[in-house]
């Protein structure tokens, strides 16, 4: 078949919601797109480990360090399954390892702000996670099969995420004044950069009309962050909370909530590396595979050993 | 221990079931240290599984000795309010984590050594205590095969990983004694500890064959961990973990 009639045939599956294989045909730049997506959104379930991890050693009972740890590690199983996605593209993780670790990948800007209180195990939770799930709901549905498929499975682990960590905060918000006080405090500072989680707006999105026409994408950034300050705009009232904008508002007209201008010029700091944590982040991911190192030897080294038959090594 | 009318078994048993619960806390919270940070993820996966099942086995054990003890003590304040001089850990669990090859050594010692343990306590009296065993030495058994496996994976691996077993196995070897020398309240139980080590070290040394290591040799035991004395470490790490618990006091999460 020539290139022409591949690429009909291609769209055309596209068009009638038929999943894209490994083994399918597709455009390069198909191909590629997925593996950055794919590979983006891996490294941020493996850094998003980090700004939780911080809490494990002082969760404040046993409960709670029980529920944060397996939360955390669920989300090391995230990446591991989108790693795996990603690999039917035809990419190594090493090789998307060795991208993220020289800043040619990114992951999301969120794990480059700090989590400073207990509270930010909430927030993260909550706005977070519950981010996450609005643009991975609709990610079950995108066209190429493998990542469809990640998604799937990941959804039915995120809905536990956001729920723990909205009773996190329901519990502070019941609590003494002190930590009422770290509840909106850690409202405060995550509600913004959650907000910027879905990306830049429409009209400044260089990829979205593409991904839109090949189904990487379903909706657009715009519409998802619009539903996701529908669903927090109602549940920080159950929390006796705020959220920290004045402009928020209920139109009647539109049926969704006004809300005030995203300050994009800190959103393109944080993605340009300049975070608060992005340092730290980066080095720890670093650090983490170059401490290693010499483990992985070890063991493919064992495994070479061991599936040569018969060679005696002593 | 302020319980007025504790018969000194009763007394001898709360001590021995905070000794359960304090060592899982502990290496729970050093495996703990590791999450985000292990050298691949299906390894970082398996070792806060880990931390997870001992944390699991530590709130099981907290929650009885609360029933015994009584006075609206509760599993937090057994872990979170009680000072070091209370605490009464094994001092392997509150040593740092170090390399890879630290950790894994620290938790084979540990696992192989719950094991038998755990064996043990299946035919205990008490029926609480069985239960627990019971549930717990299902894990311990993956717990066993997977450092197991790590031991002969490094010790039997690259030059590199050899070494570094080598150097794990002179960290720790004075610590390992402290487990099979029995406290009062172990002895008080009827523990047979003598039993557990004989089993103890028959694994650990098949297994250091397979990985080609040497056993540890010029052994001298550091103890005291049982009876509240303990290393400098682990101030720290109660530092850190009752943090809240001591900043707000009262406060519920
Ligand atoms: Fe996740
Ligand atoms: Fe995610
Ligand atoms: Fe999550």
């Amino acid at each position: 078949m020539d290139l022409e009639k591949l690429a009909t045939n291609f769209q055309q599956k596209i068009n009638e919601e038929i999943k894209i294989e490994p083994k399918d045909w597709m455009p390069d730049a198909y191909r590629k797109t997925n593996i950055r997506q794919i590979s983006q959104h891996a490294h941020s379930e493996i850094v998003g480990m980090l700004p939780e991890g911080n809490w494990i050693t002082r969760a404040p009972s046993l409960k709670r360090k029980a529920i944060l740890l397996a939360k955390i590690q669920d989300e090391a199983g995230h990446g591991l399954y989108l790693y795996s996605a990603a690999e039917t593209l035809g990419i190594s993780r090493e090789e998307m390892l060795e991208q993220l670790h020289t800043g040619k990948a990114k992951y999301s800007s969120i794990f480059n702000y700090p989590s400073l209180t207990w509270a930010d195990m909430g927030a993260i939770g909550w706005l977070v996670d519950g981010a996450a799930i609005v643009n991975q709901i609709i990610l079950c549905r995108t066209s190429y099969g493998p990542y469809s498929r990640a998604m799937i499975r990941i959804c039915k682990e995120e809905s536990f995420h956001q729920r723990q960590g909205f009773e996190i905060l329901w519990v502070l918000s019941q609590g003494t004044k002190e930590q009422k006080a770290m509840c909106q405090d850690a409202i405060n500072r995550w509600w913004w950069p959650s907000l910027m989680m879905f990306g830049p707006k429409d009209d400044e999105s260089p990829n979205t009309a593409q991904s839109l026409a090949w189904k990487i994408k379903i909706k657009t950034n715009d519409e998802l962050r619009q539903q996701f300050v529908d669903m927090i705009a109602e549940q920080v009232k159950v929390l006796g909370m705020t959220l920290p904008d004045p402009n928020l508002k209920w139109n009647t007209k539109k049926l969704h909530y006004d809300f005030g201008e995203i300050n994009w010029q800190e959103f393109w700091n944080v993605v340009n590396g300049n975070g608060p944590c992005n340092k730290q982040r980066l080095n720890a991911r670093i650090k983490a595979h170059k401490d290693g190192a010499w483990v992985r030897e070890a063991a493919s080294a064992y495994a070479a050993k061991k599936n040569q038959p018969q060679s005696k090594v002593a | 221990m302020s319980k007025q009318h504790a018969s000194v078994t009763n007394e001898h048993k709360i001590n021995y079931i905070l000794y359960l619960a304090d060592s899982t806390l502990i290496l729970s919270h050093r495996n703990s240290e590791w999450c985000g940070h292990a050298p691949i993820i299906e390894q970082d996966i398996a070792l806060t599984n880990i931390a997870l099942d001992l944390l699991g086995q530590a709130r099981s054990f907290y929650q009885y000795a609360a029933t015994l003890i009584g006075n609206n003590v509760t599993e937090d304040s057994l872990a979170y309010l009680r000072i070091e001089n209370e605490y009464k850990n094994l001092l392997l669990t509150e040593l740092p984590n170090d390399d890879w090859a630290n950790t894994i050594l620290k938790q084979f010692y540990f696992s192989v050594y719950q094991y038998y343990l755990y064996q043990q306590l299946l035919n205990n009296s008490d029926e609480q205590i069985v239960a627990i065993a019971n549930k717990a030495i299902k894990e311990v058994v993956y717990h066993v095969r997977w450092s197991g496996e790590w031991v002969v994976r490094l010790g039997d691996g690259t030059a590199e990983s050899h070494q570094r077993m080598k150097n794990a196995i002179e960290n720790l070897k004075n610590y390992i004694g402290e487990m099979f020398i029995a406290a009062d309240f172990e002895t008080a139980l009827q523990i047979d500890v003598n039993n557990i080590q004989q089993q103890w070290q028959e694994k650990v040394n098949a297994t250091f064959a397979e990985a080609t290591l040497p056993l540890p040799e010029n052994i001298f035991n550091h103890t005291g961990g049982k009876n509240g004395v303990h290393t400098e470490y682990l101030g720290y790490i109660l530092t850190e973990m009752q943090y809240l618990q001591r900043t707000y006091p009262n406060a519920v999460w």
